[in-house]
């Protein structure tokens, strides 16, 4: 039994200590948001946050998040109100298949956390980890950009 | 009644009280007494719900084409549909609705007409309701987001109630469509109706399918393709906590590989039951294909008189004899994996007599006739359902990974999902084929090609599939090279089938991913010798295809002109001629691929042996663009794609097994190396047939790309992936 905060509220996951922390949110959570796609931290898939940081799920031990706060897409934004990147994401119309997206959303809102105003080098190097099959890359950095920009414009407007 | 009049027009009322009406366009009218035909595809779904809410149920696959998208648009804009309240869902297998294979870049092309006639038939019936309700002429009331009005008398009427009125009359077959300048939604960007569902985690792949009582399963499969079980223990991964059972899996046709299954109740129970199995492999009837062999087998091959001679124009042989130079290539290519991101899966549940399968497949009727065999159930036994693909790219035509889940499934005895892991999905591809292209030419005194010879050799696609063992491919496999559109008044192409066991597939763009590296390439070596500008000798040389490809519709004939004018608006936009940054370089290829015309320019630059890519100008001539957005991100997509085979992929067969187990390994394109920006425009015209956008872009990369680092570097690069020092 592990238990942590899990997109805001207490979780308690009945599952082995050494599962991995995504086949902890998929199979036992029922929280498919987050997604499979090599099992060993090379394609970005399948990152969440724990305490904020962008994290590899297929990776992380379910009991290695005891007492953390753990941020999946799903809770991903405060309440109802949309996170920047997923309103960019969605006005640059960024998703092809969309399997990828999850995560690319994940580490793109990690890195605006951490540097408001990224430049292209900045992204290059904290989306280094996303792999997208169907080449959406170009849009993704578009779409980090304009994030960034939507979000100044909240704090402003707010 | 006649049957075919039933099926035309279908109402029912579902639980909820929803309206389903359903509409077939009806075959040509029988001309003979012969039984009726099945209504022709499409046969599909417009529901309308009580909250006027209306949903388009379409009859391809979405994997990222959009198609769920511009498909909903097609049947939207003549149905007048308010295009904010509408929503899209896949449609299941469904024997009425014909083929519902999505690929070859065809399903809008394919479905252009019918989808708009279906819209504009079920418009004409919800006016003709709304008009007999109010006593009015039809001509006078008018249709618009989802409400029927007649402005004379004020009245209005939502479709959702005048929906079973409608469903009592009889449809018109041939309902009049929208002239183009009344498009309200075709033509003009649209965000893909599943974006919101995949920024927020909520849209449903095949791995996110999950039924009561399901339970997860893996599979040990053989590392060399054509091993099989000889033996297992299974003592030590019944022995994992959440394993339920332990049972060997035959190989089977389709190229069902076989192995063990282990079936737990998580997917890391299943992973852990699986690394504790203990598998005796009988490996007599496994193959030993080598790839670094086959290469050389290729090039070896292209010293040789092709075994197929296909396309033969002029004497080229005695030509280039007799000529006092012979400018030769030879291009090379390995094999390719899909590596779609989401790796392969199905679920699948079996009642006891009939099978409930949830499948990302692009292909669900062969998937059906895969299962139906190997069960050796009836097709109507099987309900299939499409989810969303996590990519397709042709990997998911084939469907053994449906086929694996009933099977397992049927043992096992409750849900089961099949997942494979990323090594499982690289090792057990159906593999862009290997292949080796040589050109040979010589150019006259004004430097115009006199002859070009075209040998080519490599791996067949068809051979994967073919039961007769007594073809030899040449003429599919060399589509784009052989019968490419450069003139040259003695030309002939020829092909050499190598035999291997490894399976090969369509992956995305097919012949072209390999055929227009080595002609794009090659023709800019022969402007280079012929001192020429590579933009000036394409315009001059750019012909009609002398010799038509296989089976060529003549509504789709090469139009040297479309070809020119995408070259042209490319070069433009791209600054072509004009003085670029200092250490920066251009490169150019054009080519035609299922039926549509694209031009590629490549900026790029070497900073310590480090490429970037700057900007990437793509002009495509597609006919008409239905989505502009969503056909833009095709060509983005497609450019991308193209970049990572040139740059990075390479599949490698040791022994009869593929090498590559993972993303370290099998390295895919990331976003540092995409170009910095993507400009996208489009030639459009509703004078030609409208042709697909998923694939025509791709294989323009790697030439380009090839092209641009010999005018940075003065060297030709000529194998894939490019390896400078």
């Amino acid at each position: 039994m592990t238990e942590f905060i899990l997109n805001g509220n207490p979780a308690k996951l009945d599952a082995p200590a050494e599962m991995p922390l995504l086949w902890a949110l998929r199979d036992v959570a029922n929280l498919t948001g987050t997604k499979f796609g090599c099992g060993l931290a090379q394609c970005g898939a399948c990152t969440v946050h724990v305490d904020g940081n962008p994290t590899r799920a297929c990776i992380t031990p379910l009991g290695s998040v005891a007492g953390k706060r753990v941020t999946t897409i799903e809770g991903l934004g405060a309440g109802s109100a949309e996170h920047a990147v997923q309103r960019a994401w969605q006005e640059l119309n960024v998703p092809q298949c969309g399997y990828c997206q999850a995560g690319q959303l994940m580490s793109a809102a990690a890195l605006l956390a951490r540097n408001p105003a990224p430049a292209d080098a900045d992204i290059d190097a904290a989306m280094a980890g996303n792999l997208c099959r169907c080449g959406t890359y170009v849009r993704i950095r578009a779409a980090i950009h304009r994030a960034a920009q939507l979000a100044r414009e909240t704090a402003a407007g707010g | 009644m006649d049957g075919s009049r039933r099926d035309f027009l279908r109402l029912s009322l579902l639980g909820g009280g929803a309206m389903l009406l359903g509409i077939a366009l009806p075959a040509a009218q029988a001309q003979t007494a012969a039984p009726p035909a099945p209504p022709p595809d499409p046969n599909l779904y417009v529901r309308i719900d009580p909250d006027n809410r209306i949903t388009i149920t379409t009859p391809r696959s979405e994997m990222g084409q959009g198609v769920r998208t511009s498909l909903a648009m097609l049947v939207a804009e003549e149905l007048e549909a308010d295009w904010r309240q509408v929503q899209v869902a896949t449609l299941g297998l469904d024997a009425r609705a014909g083929d519902q294979g999505t690929g070859g870049s065809n399903s809008v092309a394919g479905l252009y007409e019918p989808l708009r006639r279906i819209g504009a038939s079920l418009r004409e019936l919800l006016i003709a309701a709304a008009a007999a309700r109010w006593q009015v002429p039809a001509g006078e009331c008018a249709a618009r987001d989802s409400v029927v009005t007649h402005a004379r008398s004020q009245r209005s009427a939502r479709y959702a109630d005048l929906i079973e009125a409608a469903a009592k009359l009889t449809p018109n077959p041939a309902p009049a469509l929208k002239p183009r300048a009344q498009w309200r939604l075709l033509g003009k960007p649209q965000t893909g109706k599943d974006c919101a569902d995949i920024v927020h985690g909520r849209a449903g792949y095949g791995l996110d399918v999950r039924r009561p009582g399901q339970l997860y399963a893996q599979i040990e499969r053989p590392r060399r393709f054509g091993a099989r079980v000889a033996s297992f223990d299974a003592q030590a991964a019944l022995a994992v906590p959440g394993v339920k059972q332990v049972f060997a899996l035959e190989p089977g046709p389709g190229n069902i590989a076989g192995g063990v299954a282990v079936v737990a109740t998580s997917t890391w129970a299943a992973a852990q039951g699986r690394a504790k199995l203990a598998v005796q492999w009988n490996e007599q009837d496994a193959g030993s294909d080598d790839s670094a062999a086959l290469a050389k087998a290729a090039l070896t091959a292209l010293d040789a008189e092709p075994a197929e001679a296909v396309n033969k124009v002029g004497d080229p042989d005695a030509v280039l004899a007799a000529a006092a130079r012979v400018i030769r290539a030879d291009y090379q290519l390995p094999f390719l994996a899909h590596a779609t991101l989401e790796p392969q899966n199905a679920t699948a549940q079996w009642s006891g007599d009939h099978l409930t399968v949830w499948a990302p497949t692009q292909f669900p009727g062969l998937a059906a006739r895969g299962i139906a065999k190997a069960l050796d159930i009836k097709p109507e036994q099987i309900t299939l359902h499409i989810t969303l693909l996590g990519g397709g790219f042709g990997r998911r035509i084939n469907g053994d990974y449906a086929v694996e889940a009933a099977l397992v499934a049927r043992q096992a005895g409750a849900p089961v999902q099949v997942m494979w892991t990323r090594e499982d999905d690289l090792r057990h591809d159906f593999y862009r084929p290997l292949a080796a292209h040589r050109f040979e030419a010589c150019l006259d005194a004004d430097g115009w090609p006199q002859a070009l010879r075209h040998r080519q050799a490599g791996t067949p696609i068809g051979a994967t599939y073919d039961r007769t063992g007594q073809r030899t491919f040449g003429a599919e496999e060399i589509e784009g090279a052989g019968n490419g559109f450069y003139r040259a008044p003695n030309r002939s192409s020829g092909y050499t089938a190598l035999a291997a066991r490894v399976p090969r597939g369509w992956w995305r763009a097919v012949h072209t991913t390999h055929a227009s590296f080595a002609m794009e390439c090659f023709i800019d070596e022969l402007a280079a010798a012929a001192g020429k500008d590579a933009l000036a000798y394409r315009l001059a040389l750019i012909d009609t295809i002398p010799v038509p490809a296989p089976g060529q519709d003549s509504d789709y004939a090469f139009n040297p002109a479309r070809m020119r004018a995408c070259l042209r608006r490319a070069a433009e936009l791209a600054g072509w001629g004009k003085p670029l940054p200092k250490g920066q370089a251009l490169g150019l290829a054009c080519a035609i691929d299922h039926r549509s015309y694209a031009a590629l320019v490549l900026q790029v630059s070497l900073q310590e042996r480090e490429l970037r890519i700057h900007r990437a100008t793509c002009v495509a001539d597609c006919g008409l663009v239905i989505n502009p957005d969503g056909a833009r991100a095709q060509i983005e997509g497609g450019i991308v794609q193209g970049l990572s085979a040139a740059l990075g992929e390479a599949v490698t067969l040791k022994d009869g097994a593929v090498v590559e187990g993972n993303f370290h390994q099998y390295r895919l394109l990331r976003l540092a190396q995409a170009p910095l920006h993507i400009d996208v425009q489009f030639i459009e015209s509703d004078a030609v047939k409208l042709t697909g956008l998923g694939e025509p872009a791709l294989p323009l990369a790697a030439p380009a790309l090839a092209n641009a680092l010999h005018a940075l570097t003065g060297k030709r690069l000529r194998e894939l992936p490019l390896r400078w020092s």
